[in-house]
């Protein structure tokens, strides 16, 4: 899903980042934000919603709408539209409104 | 608390020239930005601006913030926090603000501009929720910053400017784009750019809607109808789409929940797409030191938002007792700059918005 060549855009991936996603191995690259580097990896359900259980993506991608929600290294409600990727994250898809430690 | 002279609240194109504005004037300037990154929407607009001669226009989005950002530089009473969110915003002139999710603290600054923006709405049909269907602004978001596709093939709908600009961008990244639909019975959007995405094999359906999308986990298929001229969709006239993207591009509200807070008269304008600030010439609210600029005040575009905000910017500062001596002949530069930006027949709308909310 990551695009290769483009008529103006050049895309820099420098350094490799390795994550986990429900534990299972990803790979993006450092300045991706979370969201972009699964939906890269071609995941694109990041939760579930609080009542009906509904599949969840991300929609506005500027941390406005909230619809991006996931558990990041045990924390629920991260908004990986706008949180970077880091070596080691532990990131899980969540069910409604997360387990509040 | 910390103290501060003049808060600018966002650093899109709005606040970076109102905190520039600003600091020409001598005020000390604090910029505070929730991204990492300066620039606001422009960041992701690797498109030659439109519409208007004066303000870059023929630049590029994504460059037109690097410069911005160069001046803004120049200036040693400026300072930037990124990364930081005003939450709050209170009767006693106090803000709060959260640094990253940890680090919570108040601010008293003497005036402040809100420049926060806007988001993108959302459009109601069965299944809208489904992942899949993402805002305009979120696929150039994914596309142009992070070089991501967002799907194989896409149902563009809304054939507005943005609408018209991010199937183009689509195609550029190697995307299909199915078609473009529009409710409306005449495309929206500059005739050049739909020319352009005519050309290129993509048909533009007016007066259609999406009647449902279809998907178990996410999108699989777009369901689309004819509408009659109260929109109401045509039974016996639907298409299918097999599309695994549906962008969703039906325009902006602002975003000014802060300016709600802290008690600034706020009027519903359709023209202006939501709830905007009633205000003054200046750009001050009804809330004395709190002025605002860009699509906070009304969805328009990055040119007049950037010169709202240096207009803003040279007031407030002024509001402050910080006023160049060249005050008069800046402010009526920016007002003529303003008046001309919105001479077209596409502002007549915008300004028909704006005569309901200058005080
Ligand atoms: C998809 C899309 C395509 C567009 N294409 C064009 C185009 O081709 N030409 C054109 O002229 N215009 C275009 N526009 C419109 C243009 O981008 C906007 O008009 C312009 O960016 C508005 O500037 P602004 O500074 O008011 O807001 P923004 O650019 O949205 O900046 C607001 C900033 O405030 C920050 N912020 C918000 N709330 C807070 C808070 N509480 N605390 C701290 N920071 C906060 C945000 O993170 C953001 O950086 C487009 C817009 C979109 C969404
Ligand atoms: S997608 Fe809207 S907040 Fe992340």
């Amino acid at each position: 899903m990551r695009i290769e060549k483009h008529p103006i855009l050049e895309f820099r991936r420098n350094k490799k980042i390795s994550f986990t996603f429900n534990g299972e191995k990803i790979e993006g690259y450092e300045g991706e934000t979370i969201a972009a580097a699964l939906h890269a990896a071609g995941v694109k359900v990041l939760g579930k919603s609080l009542f009906m259980h509904r599949p969840r993506g991300f929609y506005c991608a500027i941390g406005n709408c909230s619809s991006c929600l996931m558990k990041v290294n045990g924390v629920a409600n991260v908004k990986t539209c706008v949180t970077d990727l880091e070596e080691g994250m532990v990131v899980e898809t969540q069910e409604g409104k997360g387990e509040i430690i | 608390m910390r103290e501060a002279d003049l808060v600018v609240i966002g650093g899109g194109p709005a606040g970076l020239c109102a905190a520039i504005s600003a600091a020409e004037s001598g005020a000390r300037v604090l910029v505070i930005e929730r991204n990492k990154v300066l620039g606001g929407q422009l960041v992701k607009q690797t498109h030659m601006f439109f519409g208007s001669e004066k303000q870059y226009a023929s630049d590029r989005g994504i460059d037109i913030a690097g410069m911005l950002l160069n001046k803004l530089g120049c200036f040693n009473n400026v300072e930037i926090l990124t990364e930081t969110t005003v939450v709050g915003m209170y009767e006693d002139g106090v803000i709060s603000v959260l640094h990253k999710e940890d680090v919570y603290y108040k601010i008293k600054p003497k005036a402040v501009v809100v420049s926060t923006g806007a988001f993108e709405k959302a459009l109601a049909f069965p299944n809208n929720d489904l992942p899949g269907i993402y805002g305009a602004g979120a696929v150039q978001t994914l596309m142009n910053v992070h070089g991501v596709k967002p799907g194989d093939k896409v149902l563009m709908v809304g054939a507005g400017n943005i609408g018209l600009i991010v199937s183009y961008q689509l195609i550029q990244a190697g995307v299909e784009v199915a078609a473009i639909l529009d409710a409306a019975p005449r495309i929206g959007g500059y005739l050049v750019h739909a020319s352009k995405i005519r050309r290129m094999g993509v048909p533009i359906l007016t007066s259609h809607t999406v009647k449902e999308a279809i998907g178990k986990d996410f999108v699989e298929k777009a369901i689309v109808s004819q509408v009659d001229e109260k929109f109401r969709p045509i039974a016996g006239t639907e298409k299918e789409f097999d599309v695994d993207v549906i962008c969703i591009s039906v325009g902006l509200t602002p975003l000014n929940e802060l300016l709600s807070m802290r008690g600034c008269q706020m009027k519903y304008v359709p023209q202006l797409s939501g709830f905007v600030p009633i205000r003054d010439e200046n750009y001050e609210t009804t809330v004395e030191y709190v002025f605002a600029a860009g699509d906070a005040t009304g969805v328009e575009e990055a040119s007049a938002a950037m010169v709202e905000g240096y207009l803003a910017g040279l007031c407030a500062a002024s509001k402050i007792g910080c006023t160049p001596d060249d005050f008069d002949e800046r402010k009526s530069d920016y007002v003529k700059q303003l008046n001309d930006l919105r001479s077209g027949p596409v502002s007549r709308h915008i300004l028909s918005g704006i005569e309901q909310i200058v005080i």
